[in-house]
């Protein structure tokens, strides 16, 4: 069945689609959970539905605006971030909230909106890519992993101890700005996946469920990615099997699924480490990076 | 090229309307072992990030190698050993990766990890004595172990200058001994040094000049100050008796005022 399945187009571009966000998601989300960031992603998928909503109100494709949205927000939550105050907290909040209720009042007075839309966006459509899609998903993905690859070592120094960047004259602005936009263009990526309302969760869940299993920031970016192209491709084939089957959510599960096997997993390879026992405690799992 | 690593002159930083320095001159040369002293609250730890430039200064200049940090490219002639580690959220680093990251100032976006990388921090791992431990999460470690984690990614940027906020704070008798140990290496390889401390313990030897900070200003600069009595014995107990007149003090006649 598989293999009828992979003479059709469709399934083609959902295949290539799922593999690209399976990728591109856990390798950001690595920097991201390192940085304490977790629930940032959250923040851009919120922001970027008035983009999408915007580019059904301008007819212009809705990949394009909500980059562009989603790059804005990331900027403004980046600018708060970087101010430290308190009060960052509620103006992140209400940047979410406004981003969901401006998508959701553009899209009802869109000409092209509709309900089916809005809920595509938001909980994602694989079966319903376009070649164009896959082109801007392509060459988002080639970006992000390019990011990821020409400024990875100045970005772990970041995330680890940016006082330690400063202080070795790296540009912690623009690397701080850079991290930021380089998740919103993955949120764009794994919007027509998982969409928007679980993208967040491709970029968490590979991460929590691979630092389980190992000791250094390396293997644990690339067990994620693996872990993250498991999920998404393994949620899209069980959504092949029932047209019920939402493929979103079934990736998202599955992901979910992989991470509480790890958890025992990972409890038994940690007690045969005898050496640490007595001192490690290796970092906890904190609630907010499984939201 | 200007060889003075470190050049202050009427630096003032306040915080939130809060003077912490009031005006510090202090030049750094080649091939020195500058001790900043004094009581908690009195300015050393501020003193050393604005020297850094990690601390912006409100009045007065500073020169990291006869520029000013904002200006200054050569970051890879500062070594930077920071309070305490600080572990990013929840993703795993190894001591090998940490103190690999010590490097980053002398490389290049593009260049891969090169053999002499390599080399340079394996030698600070074994430096600290830490080479058993390098494939361990740090996270793993005890804080005596993470202090030497910071000392070895310091070591790893082979630096001209060190800059090391409280190396001894919290840290057992032999790892005090091992920084005293790696500190002299340093300096008869002509390394300069800047530390924060609070009581100098094993370090004091290799300690060529004591600048004592109190209430933001340079109190003593000069030779340091040799253990008189009680007070400078290891292991003894401070007693701040400086920090109490501060906070009790009228803090208003003070601010600012050069003396």
């Amino acid at each position: 069945m598989i293999f009828e399945l992979l003479q059709e187009q469709l399934f083609q571009l959902a295949l290539i689609a799922a593999l690209l966000v399976g990728l591109c998601a856990p390798a950001v989300g690595t920097f991201i959970v390192q940085r304490r960031l977790a629930l940032l992603g959250d923040g851009v998928g919120h922001v970027a539905l008035t983009g999408v909503a915007l580019g059904f109100l301008t007819g212009t494709a809705p990949v394009l605006t909500a980059v562009l949205v989603s790059i804005a927000g990331a900027v403004a939550i980046e600018l708060v971030r970087a101010r430290g105050r308190t009060s960052g907290d509620v103006a992140l909040a209400l940047l979410f909230y406004g981003g969901i209720a401006g998508g959701v009042m553009l899209m009802a007075v869109a000409p092209g909106g509709s309900n089916a839309k809005l809920n595509s966006y938001l909980f994602g459509a694989i079966a319903s890519v376009t070649p164009l899609d896959i082109w801007i998903v392509a060459a988002l993905a080639v970006t992000v992993l390019g990011v990821v690859a020409i400024f990875g070592r100045e970005l772990f120094v970041l995330c680890q101890d940016e006082e330690m960047a400063r202080a070795s004259g790296l540009p912690v602005r623009f690397l701080s700005l850079l991290i930021a936009v380089t998740a919103a263009l993955t949120v764009v990526i794994a919007m027509r996946v998982v969409g928007l309302l679980l993208v967040s969760a491709l970029m968490v869940i590979p991460v929590a469920t691979s630092q389980q299993l190992t000791r250094g920031f390396r293997t644990t970016m690339g067990l994620a990615m693996l872990f993250g192209v498991l999920a998404s491709v393994g949620g899209l084939l069980a959504s092949t099997y029932s047209p019920k089957v939402p493929p979103g959510a079934a990736i998202v599960l599955l992901a979910l699924a992989g991470f509480v096997l790890a958890l025992g997993v990972g409890k038994f390879v940690r007690r045969g480490r005898t050496q640490e026992s007595t001192l490690s405690e290796r970092p906890k799992l904190r609630v907010e990076e499984v939201a | 090229m200007n060889e003075t690593a470190f050049a202050m002159t009427d630096g003032r930083v306040s915080f939130d309307g809060k003077s912490v320095l009031r005006g510090i001159d202090l030049t750094v040369c080649p091939g020195e072992v500058v001790a900043l002293l004094g009581a908690n609250g009195s300015g050393k730890s501020t003193l050393v990030r604005t020297l850094l430039g990690l601390t912006p200064l409100t009045g007065g200049k500073t020169l990291v190698y006869g520029t000013p940090p904002g200006r200054f490219r050569d970051w890879w002639r500062i070594g930077y050993v920071p309070q305490r580690l600080q572990v990013g959220g929840g993703v795993p680093a190894t001591v090998r990766e940490v103190v690999a990251s010590g490097r980053i100032a002398r490389q290049s976006r593009l260049r891969r990890t090169s053999a002499a990388d390599r080399a340079a921090v394996t030698g600070a791992l074994e430096a600290v004595r830490l080479a058993d431990r390098a494939g361990d999460p740090v996270q793993s470690l005890s804080g005596g172990q993470q202090q030497r984690v910071l000392i070895a990614r310091a070591l790893a940027g082979e630096p001209d200058t060190y800059v090391m906020d409280e190396p001894t704070a919290g840290v057992d008798a032999e790892t005090q001994q091992l920084l005293a140990d790696t500190l002299a290496g340093l300096v008869t390889r002509g390394k300069t040094v800047v530390l924060v401390a609070h009581e100098l313990g094993p370090l004091e030897p290799i300690i060529t000049r004591g600048v004592v900070i109190r209430e933001g200003r340079v109190a003593h600069d000069g030779r340091p100050p040799r253990p008189e009595g009680e007070c400078a014995r290891p292991g003894h107990e401070h007693q701040h008796p400086h920090a109490d007149e501060a906070a009790a003090g009228p803090l208003t006649g003070w601010q600012g005022e050069p003396r």
